[in-house]
């Protein structure tokens, strides 16, 4: 009993003295940057030629885990311990922006311009009509397909609206794909870019209740389910697909929906005689004969903490990343996309096919409503659909049970609004 | 008076850390409790309400909350009976006069207790994979078919189970090793001599002079195994279908997670009140069957 307590006497006051440690550093102090996974890892090189124009700027990279950073972000906050810049998942822009946590940026002085992003993504970095953050990579969600599998079928390309993409899969199962349809039952981003396409928002009223009774959501459900009650997906979670790119490759399905850094993992995985034989296409609308429907507005931003002591060296980095060379040098290193339409416009990227895909995509990319509790809607959504799809929950059951507990999430937003309004 | 005073400074440096580092921090988690305290308040405080009771109130309606609740008490009421028993089981065996290489197997079987359990957990999700794991391997060459074990909301639980007995079973069953030792070998001779059969003298010699090392056990154990957090934390993060979620992974979800540190401080002070009762009920049980005697 007595060495644990002294351990743990010893490992408070050590926090203790980290946390003093960390403390924003004066003149003289790097720039404290987080990045997390790959960007953290490719920053330093990205920013060399910055460095080397600018000797008196100094910069240290400190790198976070993706699965830790949201927790780490807000405990920086609390902590009194927040970076001087930070890559920011950009749904989570609402959340640090309702703590105030952030330096609204002036776009016109790094030299970037609204009309050069696509619009969906824009948004996502504004809160309050402010601009909060800057683009860094976008990410969306498209479509990967076996174009051989599909040919097989006599289907020549994904279809562009739900009903032909129905029959195509009816096609591909009697060419002989059980299961056509990857629909990972644990992942909530393909349901999410589905029901974006709808007309109606997932929150009505600003925010303030849930959405999900709407009949444009139900249709989405009910379109989800039906892919599994038909076979076209199959029951199953991320954790019981070992390995995705082998698997496709196999031809234990001919298609599934995911994001751009999948491009680069296919490429490198897949063996030679398969090359060539994938593609992308936009995800198919729900509107009969539409050319393709909406999707996901994803991707990370930079952002600056309004408790930086150096924000104009910290904007001098933003501006550097936000050049379409360097933006050029990053998709380079990570396969990440650009969020410029002048960096799109420049070789190697213009020339890309599977990259095109996603670039028809984002135009019709759409944000996802920016209330904090965002994250935690977005796991009931998936949650409640998994049940629906599990137990034959019907659907209209199923749409209230989700809105009734969004509801409970937000009450204190409400209590919130109706305050800010009352004075 | 100076005596009594002089008690009061040599333990007046531990009371110090008992009261900064407990005492206080209890007190502030139950002030929490009252208080809707959350990422809004975090930002400003003017944001921070008095909320009474409402957080334990709207903890107790929430159907997650009894949803985890049965977890845990389904992980408790299986895992505790199976662990002690699994303990004993084991240390009988290596008090066995039989028995070969003693020392050996007491570390083997003591092993997974010094392990770390996220490490462990790892390799337990590869001896779980439905299509490459170990146990799928085995069942398949008995002829049934492959088991979900981490992905059906039916054998999610009975797998954490599984690996939560392996992984604590060693250090009961060092403490059932010291404990049967300090029975008298006499009291056996003269069950022999009596014509006790083996089963016999378990169930009149071993059992009742285990008594209160039993229930040390237990109450070790129950405590424990109520606290269940770190294995569907690494293992499932509370899925499939919610079927994993421990009363304790939801305080996590909640204060850390989605930072409502009011109601995560509710449902922590509801599993205390829970795990008092519990051991309570536990220790009146084992005084009630000591009396008669």
């Amino acid at each position: 009993m007595l060495p644990r307590r002294r351990a743990f006497v010893t490992s408070a006051a050590c926090a203790a003295l980290g946390l003093a440690g960390c403390g924003r550093g004066g003149a003289g102090a790097p720039l404290r940057f987080w990045a997390m996974g790959r960007e953290g890892e490719v920053l330093e090189t990205l920013l060399a030629p910055l460095l080397r124009e600018q000797p008196a700027l100094r910069v240290r990279v400190e790198k976070l885990p993706w699965s830790a950073a949201h927790e780490k972000l807000l405990t920086a906050f609390a902590g009194d311990a927040t970076p001087d810049i930070a890559q920011l998942g950009n749904t989570w822009i609402a959340e640090l922006a309702a703590l105030g946590a952030l330096q609204p940026l002036d776009a016109g002085a790094m030299g970037l311009d609204a009309a050069d992003h696509f619009d969906g993504i824009w948004r996502t970095n504004q809160a309050g009509g402010r601009l909060l953050g800057v683009p860094w990579y976008i990410d969306t969600r498209v479509m990967f397909y076996r174009r051989d599998l599909f040919e097989r079928a006599g289907v020549a390309t994904v279809p562009g609206d739900w009903p032909g993409l129905v029959q195509a899969l009816d096609a591909l199962q009697r060419s002989g794909v059980a299961h056509p349809l990857l629909l990972p039952l644990n992942e909530a981003e393909p349901l999410l870019a589905l029901a974006l396409q709808q007309e109606e928002p997932l929150l009505r009223d600003n925010g303030r209740y849930g959405n999900f009774r709407s009949a444009g959501f139900q249709r989405t459900l009910v379109f989800y389910i039906e892919r599994f009650q038909r076979g076209h997906a199959p029951f199953l979670t991320n954790n019981q697909i070992a390995n995705l790119w082998q698997e496709f490759g196999r031809g234990s399905f001919a298609a599934f929906i995911s994001g751009p850094w999948n491009i680069g993992e296919l490429d490198r995985r897949l063996p030679a005689d398969l090359q060539g034989r994938w593609s992308t296409a936009p995800l198919p609308g729900p509107v009969p004969g539409s050319r393709h429907g909406a999707s996901t507005a994803g991707g990370s931003s930079l952002v600056v903490f309004q408790r930086s002591r150096r924000r104009q060296e910290a904007l001098q980095v933003l501006a550097f990343l936000g050049r379409p060379q360097t933006q050029l040098h990053f998709h380079a290193l990570t396969g990440n996309l650009p969020p410029r339409r002048s960096t799109w416009a420049l070789a190697p990227l213009a020339g890309e096919r599977r990259a095109a895909a996603f670039l028809q995509q984002l135009e019709l990319a759409k944000p996802t409503p920016a209330v904090p509790e965002w994250e935690r809607i977005l796991q009931e959504m998936q949650l409640q659909a998994a049940r629906a799809q599990r137990y034959g929950t019907p659907v209209a059951e199923a749409a209230a049970t989700l809105d009734a507990r969004v509801d409970g999430f937000l009450t204190k937003r409400r209590w919130m609004l109706d305050r800010g309004a009352a004075a | 008076m100076t005596r009594s005073l002089a008690g009061w400074v040599f333990v007046a440096p531990s009371l110090a850390v008992i009261g900064l580092f407990f005492v206080l921090p209890v007190a502030a988690g139950l002030a929490l409790s009252f208080s809707d305290f959350d990422l809004y308040a975090l930002a400003d405080l003017r944001n921070l309400r008095f909320a009474g009771l409402d957080n334990y109130a709207h903890v107790l309606a929430l159907p997650l909350f009894w949803k985890a609740l049965g977890n845990t008490l389904y992980f408790v009421l299986v895992g505790v009976p199976l662990s002690i028993g699994l303990s004993l089981a084991c240390a009988l065996l290596l008090q066995s006069p039989l028995a070969r290489c003693k020392p050996f197997f007491r570390t083997a079987l003591f092993a997974p207790v010094v392990t770390t359990v996220v490490a462990v957990a790892v390799i337990w999700r590869y001896l779980f994979h439905v299509r490459y794991g170990l146990l799928n391997a085995w069942l398949a060459d008995l002829g049934l078919a492959p088991v979900d074990w981490l992905g059906d909301p039916a054998w999610a639980m009975p797998s954490i189970i599984l690996f939560s007995v392996w992984k604590g079973f060693g250090a009961n069953m060092i403490i059932f090793v010291a404990a049967l030792q300090a029975i008298p070998l006499e009291l056996y001779e003269a069950a022999r001599i009596d014509g006790a059969g083996r089963w016999r003298q378990f169930l009149d010699i071993t059992l009742p002079m285990l008594g209160p090392t039993l229930l040390l056990v237990g109450v070790l154990t129950m405590t424990g195994y109520f606290q269940l957090f770190a294995e569907p934390y690494v293992m499932t993060q509370g899925g499939p279908l919610e079927s994993t979620v421990s009363v304790l992974y939801l305080m996590y979800e909640e204060g850390f997670r989605w930072w409502n540190l009011g109601r995560a401080s509710a449902v922590a002070f509801l599993l205390f009140v829970l795990m008092i009762v519990a051991t309570r009920g536990l220790m009146h049980l084992a005084r009630r069957t000591e009396e008669p005697q």
